[in-house]
């Protein structure tokens, strides 16, 4: 099943001037726990899947409270710098959709 | 310790109007405070960095006048924080005149209003940095030097409750407060009730977004939060919303690198065991929030400076060879460049933004092309020169019409011109200042001053 099937929410906004966060919640505890425990979200396939290196990962947390899981990656400049073109982040999340989660 | 209930109608003040219906729910549900945000840092360095506000005055003198309308007739105070979108000096000052301007209309008054400005200019830290002050970046920024106050046009410092409190317990009715700590303004109201640090950072942190904390999605809706000792209350005013613990932790998390920690000046307050219960259909109360004070007391610092004039252009392309050969025309035009105006980087710089291909996530675009039926490309150039950005801007686009490409058919034109005229576009800042500096009393960075408004 893809992420986007079990996942109420997938979003991407600024944490900041210089980090966009990513949030990732389930529709249910059943959903959030296949999430979780499949292990295909985690802080190397988050960089892997946007070509980034893992040190800019700076925050991979799973929130129980809000059957989420929630990451964090430091931009390369901050936002409405010189060539920006999403100065909110809020447009970064769409390849999240299509993670496999067995 | 009294029990307090705060309302607050909208997560940004001014950015699209307050929703007047559960407003008005707010209001008869008996509040103690009216607070309300007004800032943001998600709208860019301009606005800071240029002295301008993001929101238009119509839709901020419409959420002021009726909170101050509510204000004035439940006889509580008022708090709004970071006014006008930055919470410089120019903002605290155009929100008191909207104040003034409001009661003269509706013959409001005597109230006491407190100014609180929150500016600092950029000598005042340079001269902070010379006599040994770190200015420490915060999440990986390295440290500020004289090179960074250099770049920078203006800063503003983000209080926290404590020149906000103060204002209180002298009298304010209405504070209008410069750049604040989100969480700080509805925090203030609480401290001076004899609430702990815990309750009173966690009800401004689950509050600063009004009804962004309850579900479904809604903006601009009325909440109410409430701190009586057992917990702090968050209750949804439109009918149709709702309070979940879902709802109030999915809010923990949203902006934030971390859903765990919120930092004020003088430390920072923990949710990692925060316990969230539904206790009514539209109320959830969060208990188990400790608040872990620091030894030292840091100010954050908000920076911006110019870096250099803008202009624009636009252009789409149509014919499949072109778009399946875009970086060689881009090139081509780029090359081009150089030829007349030398090495990109070196006064000046271009970016092509392929809308249709990668102009959203550019590097961090993980799907492989599709080839896509058309594709818009926005020229954007800087340069220290405006003029200079315009001449270099309407090559950089003309040269994609123009563009050399070894088998293309249509040779009397390679690109569709939307209009051939170059855009002006704002002149491009940059964040500068993402900083703390440590100070020994959290107010000795803000500036207070009180009026009397109205007969």
């Amino acid at each position: 099943m893809k992420l986007v099937d079990l996942a109420s929410t997938i979003r991407s906004k600024n944490a900041g001037v210089d980090h966009i966060t990513f949030d990732v919640i389930c529709r249910d505890r059943k959903n959030f726990e296949r999430v979780r425990d499949s292990g295909a979200l985690n802080r190397g396939a988050v960089a892997h899947l946007f070509g980034i290196e893992e040190s800019r990962v700076t925050d991979f947390v799973v929130f129980e409270p809000a059957n989420a899981i929630k990451f964090t990656i430091r931009r390369l400049r901050p936002s409405g710098g010189l060539g920006e073109s999403d100065l909110f982040g809020s447009q970064q999340y769409a390849p999240l959709f299509d993670i496999e989660i067995p | 310790m009294k029990p307090v209930r705060i309302i607050t109608p909208t997560g940004h003040l001014g950015t699209t109007p307050l929703e007047k219906a559960s407003f008005e729910r707010g209001c008869a549900a008996s509040p103690d405070f009216i607070v309300a945000d007004s800032g943001s840092a998600d709208i860019g360095p301009y606005p800071l960095g240029a002295d301008k506000a993001a929101s238009d005055e119509v839709w901020q003198r419409h959420d002021i006048e009726a909170m101050l309308l509510a204000a004035r007739r439940l006889g509580i105070p008022l708090i709004l924080g970071s006014a006008s979108d930055t919470g410089t000096d120019r903002g605290v000052d155009q929100y008191v005149r909207l104040v003034r301007e409001i009661a003269a209309e509706h013959r409001l008054g005597p109230f006491r209003l407190a100014a609180i400005y929150s500016e600092i200019p950029v000598d005042e830290i340079r001269r902070r940095f010379k006599d040994g002050a770190t200015i420490r970046g915060l999440n990986g920024r390295p440290d500020a030097d004289a090179t960074t106050l250099d770049r920078t046009d203006r800063i503003v410092a983000v209080m926290g409750a404590e020149p906000i409190r103060d204002v209180l317990e002298a009298g304010a009715e209405v504070v209008i407060a410069g750049r604040s700590s989100d969480c700080a303004i509805f925090a203030a109201p609480l401290l001076n009730a004899g609430h702990s640090l815990a309750d009173a950072f966690f009800c401004g942190k689950a509050m600063e977004c009004a009804s962004f904390c309850g579900e479904p999605f809604m903006g601009k809706e009325t909440i109410l939060g409430r701190a009586d000792g057992t917990g702090v209350y968050l209750t949804a005013m439109h009918p149709d919303q709702r309070c979940t613990p879902a709802s109030v932790a999915s809010h923990a998390m949203y902006e934030r690198l971390n859903p765990f920690r919120e930092y004020v000046p003088g430390g920072y307050l923990d949710m990692t065991h925060c316990h969230y219960e539904q206790v009514d259909d539209k109320t959830t109360r969060v208990t188990g929030q400790t608040f872990v004070p620091s030894p030292t007391t840091w100010i954050k610092l908000e920076g911006s400076g110019k870096v250099a004039e803008r202009a624009l252009f636009i252009v789409g392309i149509r014919d499949p060879y072109t778009i399946a050969n875009l970086d060689r025309a881009i090139g081509w035009a780029k090359s081009k460049l150089t030829e007349r105006f030398g090495p990109l980087g070196q006064g000046y710089d271009v970016y092509y933004h392929v809308y249709g291909r990668d102009a959203v996530m550019q590097a961090m675009e993980p799907t492989p092309a599709r080839a896509p039926l058309e594709v818009g490309i926005v020229v954007e150039v800087v340069c220290d020169d405006a003029a200079r950005a315009e001449t270099i801007c309407h090559i950089a686009g003309k040269n994609l019409f123009y563009a050399r490409l070894p088998d293309v058919k249509g040779t009397a034109g390679t690109a569709a011109i939307m209009s051939d005229e170059v855009l002006h576009a704002r002149p491009a800042y940059e964040w500068t200042l993402n900083h703390v500096i440590e100070v020994a009393d959290p107010r000795e960075l803000f500036r207070t001053r009180f009026e009397t408004i109205g007969a």
